[in-house]
């Protein structure tokens, strides 16, 4: 096998990384933050949380295997990016690290304030990080100005927070937002029954709305202004039918068809987005100027091979037994299954 | 051996350099403080489950269902301040992340593949598939779960000890970077396999010792010793026994360091001067900066013993070290003093582990022995003990973790980069400083709530029999967030 090919090998399983991480914590971003708006008492938002419980972690491992992996296969984009973006990432950290614990501790007591300030940070510890992990992406096909090369002859964003918040970024931010609020209420939709359920699928069409039309205004902005290949209009277009069928289906009440589309939507983003980008990882915003491609920001021929082996043999293994806990935990909740929801386990210690 | 080094151009960069390092500090400190408890704990419930899978005996399962729950409040701070670990190689050290990224990248990697999906899926199989599995394969998710963590720490110690010892690698004189030869040496050299055979004893007897400890507490409290009479024997065990790994790994792991990294040994016992037949400094009164000492207890010619298993071998001291380093390290820049690490620190690091280690290890024994014939302990001394000893393991624990990576400065990869060269150039202090006061506002205020939370669920003791039936199929839910 080529260096070259290995070179491209990982940037397609970077990107199946990301959409793995999109598809499975996207949806536990939008059940928290609908957690307030869905989650009218408190029998219903312990049945939120629940449907979240076994599945949140292991969906969390994806984002830290595609750091994890991207520091192998390409290290100069690891160091590049994760410097680069250095307050966005921080507050994406803080709040993953506000709404894991959250989920752990919000019922060991019953006491009101004491939930509502756990709602509130599962809420924001889900809210940035939709928000920002679309902010990042949405710069990293818009392209970056580059300062001077480092000591080492690495590639430097010096741009610091501001510059991030330009339009394309915002609006990739948004699209990133609504579509996992939408896909996070078409997953209640499909883990609950009653009132709930039906609750949750009108919200996710009125959302679905909303992110449709954001979605499809950045998707034809990146295509038109960032991407060299014509090939990319294909998982662009594909996106959108599948979003549409998916609030469709949706409002059918075909809540597994909808959560299956609403899924592939995002894996084709993604597509579409790293489509553009090839071989690019982090090009400058003048293209002209270069930047960190796959071929100048990778791991040598023989740190790829060790690693190509071990996500052949682990990344199957991986996919079976997470999805087998999918399988068994596959019923529907309902809030009467939620035992005496305003008791804390902790409650009457002192 | 050739080094990078970057020497910081503006003023700027040296107070962003210091701010990253308290950061790092900070976060990684932190962060193992519950690391080890998981690693130990995670196998101690498992061992109770399978108790009571084996015999039956319901005691077993409510001990299983108590410190169940003690695990889960100290794992939940473990995870996600282990998702900050994962990224600040590229955020804080990005020339570092492009050094040695072809190496330390990998086992990052392997080890989010291999383990963290197998802790972080199995445990979740666990704390909701009470009533949801068949009772076989519900113990089979806690142990694959506390395989994931062991497998976890293997490679996240493999990578830090290339750092401490680097091999199985080149630096390609074009691009200035590691590049990997071997990754099997990588993690399989002596200093990745001893630290890990350290950490995971230490792991242990800090486990053991909060298991027979909050045990013992109850059993105290309640003069009750029926259940948790069970566990504090069982910790009080497995403290004693991983105690004497501790020091058996420890011994290995000195000579090994002598060998690989003399500078450190040297500054664990302020030695300045090389001998042979050197004495071992059990504490000093006094400056440490080798030129006069008020007071100093010595075990005569313990330190060579140590060191090279000769009680006349030679022991390289200070002196010597920052000569030899001058010159053999000259296109560092660095010379003199600049090689030898904050003595006081790794002098004191090294006393406060082993010293808070052989504490936990001899109140192991003490309960033992007042549990011997299923006796009680008693007194108002073993009472208070029970409620502190096991801070004593987990601080040595930190404090051999402080010895390590201080000890090792001014290196990050020892013999190939400073950390003055590692940082990175495009992180400005106000960047830091805004990122370390968030950190550790949010991880003081969750540390308080942290150990609210344990001190609570110690104090409402074991649950009660009838609580702790597991239905299969059973609606309403047994546990729900």
């Amino acid at each position: 096998m080529s260096y070259e090919l290995l070179q491209q090998i990982w940037f397609v399983l970077i990107a199946v990384l990301w959409i793995g991480y999109f598809v499975l914590e996207g949806f536990d971003f939008g059940v928290g933050i609908l957690l307030r708006t869905l989650g009218t008492n408190e029998a219903e938002r312990r049945t939120l949380l629940t449907t979240l419980g076994p599945l949140w972690d292991g969906n969390e491992v994806w984002v830290l295997t595609a750091g994890g992996a991207t520091f192998a296969a390409f290290p100069e984009w690891y160091a590049t990016l994760f410097s680069g973006f250095y307050l966005p990432l921080m507050l994406i950290l803080v709040a993953l690290i506000l709404r894991g614990v959250a989920f752990e501790y919000r019922s060991k007591h019953g006491d009101p304030v004491w939930r509502k300030r756990w709602d509130l940070a599962i809420i924001v510890g889900s809210f940035l990080p939709a928000l920002l992990w679309g902010v990042a992406f949405g710069n990293i096909v818009r392209g970056v100005e580059f300062a001077e090369k480092s000591a080492t002859g690495g590639f430097l964003y010096a741009g610091g927070l501001l510059p991030l918040l330009n339009p394309f970024g915002l609006l990739a931010g948004l699209v990133t937002l609504t579509l996992f609020m939408t896909h996070g209420a078409i997953f209640v939709s499909l883990k609950t029954d009653g009132d709930l359920r039906y609750r949750a699928r009108d919200l996710a069409v009125k959302i679905g709305l909303v992110a449709a039309v954001l979605a499809v205004v950045f998707l034809l902005w990146a295509q038109l202004a960032y991407s060299d290949k014509v090939w990319t209009w294909a998982p662009v277009l594909l996106a959108a039918v599948c979003w549409l069928a998916a609030l469709y289906m949706v409002r059918a009440g075909r809540e597994g068809w909808a959560f299956v589309l609403s899924a592939l939507t995002l894996a084709l983003a993604v597509v579409a987005l790293f489509g553009m980008l090839f071989p690019n990882v982090m090009p400058s915003l003048d293209r002209s100027l270069g930047g960190l491609t796959i071929y100048n920001a990778s791991s040598t021929e023989t740190t790829l091979k060790i690693m190509s082996l071990v996500a052949l043999v682990m990344v199957p293994i991986v996919l079976v037994y997470q999805s087998w806990t999918y399988w068994v935990f596959r019923k529907r909740l309902t809030a009467a299954q939620i035992p005496s929801p305003e008791a804390g386990i902790l409650d009457g210690v002192h | 051996m050739g080094g990078v080094s970057l020497t910081p151009q503006e003023g700027e960069h040296v107070s962003a350099l210091d701010l990253a390092r308290w950061q790092f500090g900070i976060t990684t400190v932190y962060h193992f403080l519950f690391v080890p408890i998981t690693l130990g704990t995670s196998f101690l419930v498992a061992i109770m489950q399978t108790m009571w899978v084996r015999t039956g005996n319901d005691a077993w399962l409510r001990l299983t269902k108590f410190f169940g729950k003690l695990f889960l409040i100290n794992f939940a701070m473990g995870v996600v301040t282990g998702i900050v670990q994962e990224f600040q190689f590229g955020m804080n050290w990005s020339e570092y992340s492009r050094f040695v990224g072809d190496i330390f990248g990998a086992p990052l990697a392997v080890e989010a593949l291999l383990a963290f999906f197998l802790e972080s899926t199995f445990l979740g199989m666990w704390i909701f598939g009470w009533d949801r599995l068949p009772k076989k394969v519900h113990l089979a998710s806690i142990w694959l779960a506390s395989i994931g963590t062991t497998l976890s720490a293997y490679f996240i110690l493999a990578a830090n000890a290339f750092m401490q010892h680097p091999v199985g690698f080149h630096v390609n004189p074009v691009t200035q970077r590691a590049e990997m030869d071997d990754f099997i040496q990588v993690l399989t050299q002596n200093t990745a396999v001893i630290a890990y055979l350290h950490t995971m004893t230490s792991a242990f007897l800090v486990s053991g010792t909060l298991v027979a400890a909050v045990s013992a507490f109850l059993v105290m409290r309640n003069n009750d010793n029926a259940v948790l009479g069970k566990t504090l024997r069982m910790g009080a065990v497995v403290a004693l026994v991983a105690g004497l790994g501790v020091a058996i790994t420890g011994d290995i792991d000195s000579k090994i360091m002598v060998n690989q990294q003399p500078m450190k040994m040297a500054a664990a016992e302020a030695e300045y001067e090389t001998e042979r037949g050197a004495d071992f400094s059990l504490l000093t009164i006094g400056t440490l900066d080798g030129e006069e000492t008020t007071f100093e207890l010595k075990i005569p010619k313990l330190l060579s013993f140590l060191a090279t298993g000769d009680f006349n071998g030679e022991v390289k001291g200070i002196n010597d070290l920052e000569q030899e380093y001058t010159a053999k390290y000259a296109s560092t820049g660095l010379k003199g003093s600049d090689f030898s690490p904050t003595i006081p620190v790794a002098y004191w690091t090294f006393r406060l582990m082993i010293g808070l280690g052989f504490l936990a290890i001899l109140w192991a024994l003490w309960m033992l022995w007042a549990t011997r014939g299923g006796r009680t302990p008693k007194g108002k001394f073993a009472y208070k003990s029970a409620m502190w000893i096991t801070l004593a393991p987990l601080l040595g624990l930190s404090s051999g973790w402080m010895f390590t990576e201080l000890g090792r400065q001014p290196w990050i990869v020892f013999g190939q980069m400073t950390t003055a060269s590692a940082v990175s150039p495009t992180v400005t202090s106000f960047d830091v400083i805004v990122s370390m006061v968030i950190f550790t506002v949010l991880y003081g205020v969750l540390a308080v709530i942290e150990v609210g939370l344990l001190l609570k669920t110690i104090k409402q003791g074991l649950p009660a029999a009838n609580d702790v039936k597991v239905v299969e199929g059973n609606q309403p839910l047994t546990f729900a967030y």
